[in-house]
This record gives C-alpha cells, structure tokens and sequence, in this order.
C-alpha cells in the first residue's frame, strides 16, 4: 500500500508570529531605577570599590561581590563612547527614521549606557559628543521612559516631579514579538498537500516499516528516513482521551468537551483529535471512529479540514490489540 | 584528566536557506555519517547532547523534536544547552571527564533563514534594561567596531582586508556559503549597512548543522580516524552590559585561553569564531596569537555562520585541517552572546 513519497515541487511555508508579554519583577536594585526613571531621574549604583554603574546592577561585574544600597543620581547629560547609525531602522527599532544607538556615559557614572541618539542626521554623530535625554510624556517606569537622547545644544529638557510620592515599580512587562516565515520540509509538506485533498498522508520507516503521521520525515525509533508513502484510514480507535473542563485560549467548542488520541487504521502513532457526537459519559479506549471534515470547498493546506472525530457502528478493538499505543 | 578526542565530524553546506528539509531531515545524514565514521556502534555511545535555540525558527521544542534523527530506542541518555553546539560538546567532555560516558555523539543546527536573525538574537539580551530597545546584533557589533575605530585598534581597510581574506580561503572549502576573490577597495566602496559596518563586515546569515563525536583515549584509539586531542577546553564571559566593559578587549577570551593552555606550545592555525570583521583582531590579541598564526582557513563564519552551528564548526574544521596533516596544534574558538561576551577556547592536537 505504500510508493515511494513523490518529489514535491512546492515546499509550504506559512508566515508564523511568536508574540506574548512577560511581566517581569525587578527586585530591589532595579525596582529603584526604574521607580527613579518614572520621576525624571537617572540613578547609578555604587560598587564597594566606589564606581557608579548605570544601569545599576546587583552585583560588580569585575568582582561578583554585590554592590551597595547606595544609589546616586547621573547625567542627565552624558557623552558618547561610541555609536551605530541606523541608517535603514527595522520595524521594531525605538525610532522610524535614521538614528543611532548609541554608548553613552552619563556625567557621574563610570559606564555607559545603551539607548538611542536622535539626530536625523548621520553627520551630527560624533564619539565624544555630548548628549541629553528626551523624556515620555506617560512614564511607565521602564527604560522606555526615555525616548532617547539628543544633542544637549537642543536643551536640556527638564522634568516635573510630581506632587506625590507613587509607589516604587516593583515589576515591568517586556513584550515579545517575533516573526517568522516557517517551512516544515517535504514530509510536513507532503502531509499538508494531503489534507488539502482530504487524505491522510504518512510515511514508513525505512527500517521498521511502522508507520509515521504526520510524518517529519524521520523514523524517531531508528533515526533513518521514512522514504515510503502511506495513505492511511480516516477510521481509527481511541488509544487514550481526556475530559477538558478548564477553558483555555484558540478553543471554540464548548465545555466540557473529549480530546483523544486516536491511532489510525494503518497508523504505528496516534493522532490527537477531538471527539465529539458522543455523550461524554460514552467516550472510552478502544471505541471506533471515523474523521469528519470540512466541506471540501474549504479544505486548505491544514489541519483545520478535519472538524472532528465521531463515534462509528462498529465493535469497540479489545485493549490487547492497542495496548502497544495507550 | 582523561584524554578525550574529536573522532569523528559531520556537517552541512552553510547555504542561505535551507526550506526543503527540516531540522530532522537535515541531521539525520550527518548523524549517520558521523557516528559511521567514528567505528563506535550507535548503540555504545555513551551521551548525546545538542546545542540550538528554538527563538530561531519559533517552533517551541524543536530541539526535543531534533532526537528524532537520532533514533532514541532504547531510550538513550541525552542532555541539550540553549546554545551554540561547541557548549554541548563542554557538557558531554565533562561528561566523560567524569567518567559517566566514554563516548559521546555532540550535535547542532540552525535555521536562521526563516526569521530576522539579528532581530531574534537581541532577545538574548538583559531583558530588563535593553531588549526593550531592541539593540539588533549587527548594531551592536556596530558599536564595537565604532570603539575599536576610534582607539586605533583596527581601520576600516583592516576590516575589509579580513572579510576579503576570509572569502578567499573559503574557496578551498565546499561547504561555504560565501567565497571568492575580492578587491578591498571594491568592498569598500560599498555603503554602509550600520555605520561603521558594511555588509562584507557582517556574517551572512544561514541555514546549517554539524554532527561531531568525541571519546576517551580506549575508544579513540580504536577508530578509524587518528585522534584528535583536545588538550584544553574552557569557557569564560564577560558582562552582559556592552556598556559595563572596554569592547575593544576580551578580557574572557584571555582567562579561557590560559586555562586552556593555548600558550604552551606553538599554534599552527587558528579557527575563530568572529562574526564580524573587527572580531577577528580583537581574539588574536586575547588569544596571544602572532602575525604568523593562520587564522579561519576554512574561511570561518564570514563565509557561513549557521547560528549555534558556526562554534561547533569551528572545532569540527579544526579537526577536519589535522586529519589532512596540515599542521600539528590549533586553537579552535567559539562565541555566545553580543560583542563576543562569552567565550570558549579549545586546544586540539594532531596525532
């Protein structure tokens, strides 16, 4: 029942985002830079030796003892040590136009600090030139409560304190946004293109003959390629399931709903579905179903075809024939 | 100390996109012909430890997904680092160091090709005070070609000259992306991409993996490739603020290559680690290697710098150049993190 896997013209790719905030705790050292930030203020931190380090840290990077609790205020105005300009900014970058990031060591502090310089002009970069910073309207208490920096002949810009003491920022949130343009390879390939015609595509090990879906194009046992194709069934028997009663995000059925593990007639690995038509209290290991999909007018090149499985009229597969998959 | 040896090493082209096969299909050759080439049976090799990062081709537990191509039945013991595959090999060296394996099979891949790498490695940084700013690799190797520039260390001609050397030695191995004969002068006409860097400065960016195994002396002898001994091993870094240390230095490099012991006897070449052009000048002096010292005669990862690869290349091309007989010592580096923070040094000897 199996051939060779076809060559495929088309490798697929599909764009593909990696995006979720993390709110992270600061502890103390940084909780104070930030909580200084929010107020206008630049504040280093003294190393037993004397230094300032800005950003401050917990520890002296020279020597690993831990800095002390004495915190003192830098700049605003500084100099930079060195400088890259931007000249094409990428999409994420804190400035749309040209600029530099820059090294910048503010008067008082003994390191120099990351940020951007904002010039629009390349020819007004130059190392050893003084800057000074640009504060947000809405401070949040994060780095990015400042701007950027600026040449300090375009003025120092000065900062309100404000009435009241607000309480220190003891945490801040950091998004994380990553795109990507995914390619799976020819076996996911293969696999997709047959969703789109509603089958299921495997492949066999090369050593083993057992039978991969989807397949990755690796026999996981062995470590050889699984070079044949195999259509398997859209029947299978349930090897394992589980209750979902708890909601969780990109879930449009409704609770409580089956989700099982299903091994497909022909398969040597089970295939996760969910499991409906079927009261909750019928569902059990070793029951037949089938696979129900999607009007073939929408069949895409995902998994998304497949709506569900179902319950079928056939005799349940006695646990001795399937204990090998549950 | 147990003598521990590269005996065999396995790896892909670099090439700039890599779309038909995915990270199985890719090692899965290179594992074969590495654990074949190093006379051990499969099933004898004592630990597996990978090195890779699933932020570059966002797919979460890709590296779980990558023992696949090692055929895990019966279970095996297996370790992976989130980083390049030179760190894996430090694990599984201890490993045998520690006498629990007497052999291991060391393996890496990376498809930058289907993200911004550069964009996807600032996200190694302090995530604190400047991942916010979203400081992208090449700016930030921006800024220390800029300290090196203004200290008189290296010139811009220097730089290029690197890029054009590189490129040459490159054309003696087939699995570089990029080779060929240049003119300083013509790269140096190019604009810049982030000033002070021009493009030939940069790494390309590509797809790639390696596959290496190493064991203790019994099982190195048996082989079919004479030996090649690491002498030294050792990693260092520096701190994570580029801002908090003198760029132009690599005060880390140093301490890993005296642990390593690079100085005790003559190097015949040297395979680095330097991404960018004005790295290169920066882990000569760390290293204390002489004019005389060949630097990256594979080309190194100016011609082909598959991430979390291009470390565990270096080692692997170290070797591949004392099996041809072309030399007797070689310092083999490798480099994590922006502005070459952390550092590893290995010293590999020829039978």
């Amino acid at each position: 029942m199996s051939h060779p896997t076809p060559e495929t013209d088309v490798i697929l790719s599909a764009p593909h985002v990696l995006e979720y905030d993390y709110r992270r705790s600061l502890g103390p050292v940084l909780s104070h830079f930030f909580s200084a930030l929010r107020e206008g203020q630049i504040h280093g931190v003294k190393t037993k030796s004397g230094r300032v380090l800005v950003p401050p840290a917990e520890y002296d990077p020279e020597t690993g003892e831990s800095t002390t609790d004495e915190f003192v205020a830098v700049g605003p105005g500084g100099v930079v040590e060195s400088w890259a300009w931007v000249g094409t900014p990428r999409k994420n970058h804190p400035i749309a136009h040209p600029f530099a990031f820059a090294l910048i060591k503010l008067d008082g502090a003994d390191t120099a600090l990351l940020h951007a310089v904002d010039t629009r002009d390349e020819s007004l970069m130059a190392s050893g030139m003084r800057v000074t910073p640009r504060w947000a309207a809405t401070p949040e208490g994060g780095i990015t409560d400042l701007c950027c920096f600026v040449p300090e002949d375009q003025g120092v810009q000065t900062v309100e304190a404000p009435d009241e003491v607000s309480e220190p920022t003891q945490s801040i949130v950091t998004p994380v946004n990553v795109e990507y343009v995914y390619s799976p390879g020819k076996a996911a390939t293969r696999y997709l293109q047959g969703l789109k015609q509603g089958k299921f595509l495997g492949q066999a090990s090369d050593s083993s003959g057992l039978v991969y879906i989807p397949p990755r194009g690796a026999c996981p046992r062995d470590g050889v390629p699984t070079s044949r194709e195999v259509e398997v069934s859209g029947k299978g028997t349930v090897v394992t399931l589980t209750i979902v009663r708890v909601p969780s995000a990109n879930i449009t059925v409704d609770l409580p709903y089956c989700t099982a593990n299903i091994l497909l007639d022909g398969a040597d690995i089970s295939f996760t579905g969910l499991l409906q038509e079927c009261p909750l209290e019928d569902v059990r290991i070793g029951m037949r179903v089938e696979a129900v999909w999607v009007d073939s007018s929408e069949w895409d090149y995902s998994s998304e075809n497949i709506k569900y499985f179902r319950p079928i009229d056939e005799p349940d597969l006695p646990f001795s024939e399937i204990k090998e998959y549950c | 100390m147990r003598d521990v040896a590269i005996v065999s090493y396995a790896q892909s082209p670099s090439v700039r996109t890599q779309q038909d096969e995915n990270e199985v299909e890719m090692l899965m050759p290179l594992i074969k012909e590495a654990v074949e080439g190093s006379g051990i049976a499969k099933q004898d090799i004592g630990f597996t430890c990978s090195g890779s990062t699933d932020y570059l081709s966002g797919q979460s537990f890709a590296f779980v997904m990558a023992v696949d191509a090692v055929g895990a039945w019966p279970p095996i013991n297996e370790s992976h680092v989130e980083m390049d595959g030179a760190w894996a090999l430090y694990e599984a060296w201890i490993k045998i160091q520690c006498g629990e394996a007497d052999s291991a099979l060391i393996f890496s891949f990376g498809r930058s090709s289907m993200g911004e790498t550069a964009e996807t490695l600032g996200l190694q940084l302090d995530p604190y005070t400047l991942a916010p700013l979203k400081a992208d690799a090449i700016s930030l190797a921006a800024l220390q070609a800029r300290a090196g520039l203004d200290a008189g260390k290296w010139t811009e001609r220097e730089m290029a000259e690197i890029a054009v050397r590189c490129r040459a030695q490159a054309k003696d191995n087939p699995d570089a992306q990029l080779s060929g004969d240049f003119e300083t002068d013509q790269l140096l006409a190019d604009p810049y991409l982030v000033s002070p860097l021009r493009k030939h400065d940069c790494p390309p960016v590509s797809d790639g993996a390696a596959v290496m195994v190493i064991a203790a002396e019994e099982v190195a002898r048996k082989g079919p490739n004479p030996p090649v001994w690491i002498r030294g091993l050792e990693h260092r870094l520096d701190s994570h603020q580029p801002g908090g240390r003198d760029l132009t230095l690599s005060p880390s490099t140093s301490l890993a290559a005296q642990a390593a012991g690079v100085a005790d006897g003559p190097i015949d070449f040297a395979e680095l680690h330097a991404p960018f052009t004005h790295q290169e000048v920066i882990l000569r002096e760390a290293l204390g290697l002489g004019p005389d010292v060949l630097i990256n005669p594979s080309g190194g990862p100016l011609s082909g710098n598959p991430i979390m690869v291009a470390g565990l290349a270096r080692l692997g091309e170290s070797a591949r150049r004392l099996w041809a007989g072309h030399g007797k010592r070689a310092v083999a580096h490798a480099t994590s993190g922006p502005c070459l923070q952390q550092n590893l040094v290995c010293v590999l000897e020829g039978e």
